[in-house]
């Protein structure tokens, strides 16, 4: 079992013949994901690899494939649009990688994705991974392997670092998210953990979070109120001076609000274990497993 | 992004906001010119990208134009929380009667901009919404439909009691959204909006913050940036594509991803060291941002070690290793290097950096502690 992908997803590529886009299509195909469709506009009819046909726009590909999932590596300008083609074309779930949309982009997009009825995760993220079934995104395939834990996280390399300890100590993951680091995204922490509690695979869960905003602090109180299965969380930045954008666009503190201190107090009202380092991690899941 | 308060009124004047006179000088003569062209009493407001700008001393009023560069002169050159100021806003000094505040940001929580309105203007906002969160009105703007008038009336009203400047700040309000909307702001205020006793409304002090991602689809904004009032090493990293902040301790950290780069100063700051520096080389990283990485970090004396963290996903580590090898060749290092590196073609970059005399380790905690102690030893 596991959350938003597995076996059964099939997925079309936005931005498929692009840099990116080739290059992770190839590894997402050979991690064993259903890569059903590519879109590039002008380039209907051709086909990806000699194996995956290319449509102008994802109704199409949609309506010739049955996609049911989208992943959009598309650049920043072009992404918000890719963003609602997605959404108003049939697919269930939007992964959307691209980093570097405009904020205010999101403002629109955000609502109607929300009226069209679908899942958005990210932008700016590494999208997800159910280890041994499907990939869609970036994260590294290699590094993953089947078992208990799900993970949830705002960063990307960071998310690697926590999943290939757990790997090497040998616990496995139901499935690995990616949210984002942006101010506004789809899918957020409580999405996930929701859908983690839900799902009879995964036993335990470990959740990375980043200064700024309050999104961490709202996730440990939906812990708190609604969920039975452990959480392990950790916070990156307790060493970022106030008020500078640390990269993400997420990773801002201002004034008091979303900073570290502010949401490690959370987890641990929340009754959360908190992860002191990455590897740190390990040990605390095993416990609770 | 941040625009100069003098930016900022120009982009909220062209948008129809009220906005006393002003122009801005470099030096205390140029000042007094404009003082002597206005021929009123004026403000003379140093303009530097930090808050507290009229506490630092960095703010005057001036009732002459000999005043005014006298004032000038103490200002142009004096440091507001360690920027240099390099110019001054000459601007027409209002008369004050009330003092509001008005300000829009993008909300993380209703994702949306949403504004926010209080009638107690003119001082710090934050310390406003901790002490007495009643005081101000917020009103979530969904963008699809704009500000629609009863919205702009209703915070109007919420600070006004009288309908003409309840309409006149309403008016405001919409030409803010405007300025906001055409700017790419993720903020935008006016503190204070103030009522002159004659009853007109004015906005004395402006300021706008750009969303990075913006730029490049404005460069008319983009152009405002003023590389003068930034760090210059900040700058030298932008232009390299890295993601760069200066700090104050004495391990240099090149690592890839902002959340990861985050981690890493962290891990330091736990093994009793101090981070000098977040560096993100970012995803698909080439060996010359490795060079200029380098050429940035032991630019700063205060570096006692060097710390690389890398964890290869669409960052190749072979990339990384090529580019340590090339920037150490063509500049020895005067300072100890610690080199973590794992993920893809770890084995490539290990075998490059062992044949050109580095060691690496593929485990982060080692690495950190390693880094630490060298920091410390001054070995």
């Amino acid at each position: 079992m596991s959350v938003f992908i597995d076996k059964h997803t099939k997925l079309v590529i936005q931005g498929i013949t692009g840099r990116d886009g080739s290059f992770h299509a190839k590894q997402m195909m050979e991690y064993g994901t259903q890569v059903v469709a590519g879109v590039t506009p002008g380039k209907g009819g051709q086909k990806f690899e000699g194996t995956v046909p290319i449509f102008n726009t994802v109704a199409d590909a949609v309506q010739a494939t049955g996609a049911n999932t989208s992943v959009i590596y598309v650049p920043p300008p072009f992404a918000a649009d890719a963003i609602m083609e997605a959404a108003a074309s049939g697919v269930s779930l939007v992964v959307c990688i691209t980093e570097g949309v405009p904020v205010l982009d999101m403002t629109k997009v955000y609502p109607f994705v929300q009226e069209h009825g679908v899942r958005l995760i990210g932008p700016n993220c590494p999208g997800l991974i159910t280890p041994g079934e499907a990939k869609v995104g970036i994260i590294p395939g290699r590094i993953c392997t089947p078992g208990p834990v799900g993970v949830v996280s705002r960063s990307g390399t960071l998310t690697y670092e926590v999943v290939y300890q757990l790997t090497r100590a040998g616990i496995g993951q139901t499935t690995c998210v990616g949210i984002g680091g942006d101010p506004i995204n789809g899918t957020n922490f409580i999405d996930c953990l929701a859908a983690f509690e839900k799902d009879p695979a995964t036993k335990a869960i470990a959740m990375m979070g980043e200064i700024g905003g309050t999104d961490e602090q709202e996730a440990a109180e939906f812990v708190k109120q609604h969920m039975k299965k452990p959480v392990v969380g950790f916070i990156a930045g307790q060493t970022a001076p106030p008020g500078r954008r640390m990269g993400h666009a997420g990773a801002i503190i201002s004034g008091s609000s979303g900073t570290a201190q502010e949401k490690l107090e959370a987890f641990a009202a929340a009754g959360m274990g908190i992860a002191k380092r990455p590897i740190d991690f390990v040990e605390l899941i095993q416990a609770r497993l | 992004m941040n625009l100069h308060e003098f930016q900022a009124k120009e982009i909220l004047r062209a948008h129809g906001v009220n906005i006393p006179p002003g122009r801005v000088a470099t030096t205390p003569a140029e000042a007094e010119a404009i003082a002597t062209a206005y021929g009123v009493p004026v403000m003379v407001k140093a303009q530097v990208h930090a808050g507290g700008r009229g506490k630092a001393g960095g703010v005057k009023f001036c009732k002459t134009p000999a005043e005014a560069k006298e004032k000038a002169t103490a200002i142009l050159g004096m440091k507001i929380k360690e920027l240099t100021v390099e110019q001054v806003l000459v601007t027409v000094a209002a008369d004050i009667g009330s003092e509001a505040y008005v300000g829009i940001i993008v909300d993380r929580a209703t994702k949306k901009p949403v504004f926010m309105v209080s009638a107690a203007g003119g001082i710090d906002i934050e310390e406003v919404a901790a002490s007495t969160p009643e005081k101000i009105l917020y009103v979530p703007v969904d963008v699809r439909y704009g500000l629609p008038t009863y919205d702009a009336m209703r915070m109007g009203f919420f600070l006004y009691a009288d309908v003409k400047l309840a309409r006149g700040a309403a008016k405001i309000m919409q030409q803010l959204y405007a300025a906001f909307m055409a700017s790419g702001c993720s903020l935008a205020e006016i503190n204070p909006l103030v009522v002159t006793p004659a009853g007109e409304l004015v906005a004395v002090d402006g300021k706008m913050v750009i969303d990075d991602n913006e730029l490049e689809r404005r460069p008319e904004i983009a152009a405002l940036r003023d590389e003068r009032s930034e760090e210059p090493s900040e700058v030298d990293a932008r232009h390299a594509n890295l993601t760069f902040i200066k700090l104050d301790g004495d391990v240099g950290c090149v690592v890839n991803g902002a959340g990861l780069a985050m981690a890493t100063m962290d891990l330091v700051k736990y093994y009793g060291g101090e981070p000098a520096n977040f560096l993100d080389i970012g995803g698909s990283s080439n060996p010359e941002k490795v060079v200029n990485a380098l050429r940035i970090i032991t630019a700063d004396p205060k570096v006692k070690a060097i710390l690389f963290n890398i964890f290869g996903g669409i960052t190749r580590t072979d990339d990384v290793a090529n580019g340590i090898v090339t920037a150490t060749k063509a500049n020895p290092l005067k300072v100890p290097i610690v080199i973590r590196l794992t993920g893809t073609n770890e084995e490539i970059a290990m075998k490059i950096l062992q044949e050109n005399g580095f060691t690496a380790s593929s485990d982060m905690d080692t690495a950190v502690q390693q880094a630490v102690a060298l920091a410390k030893g001054g070995k």
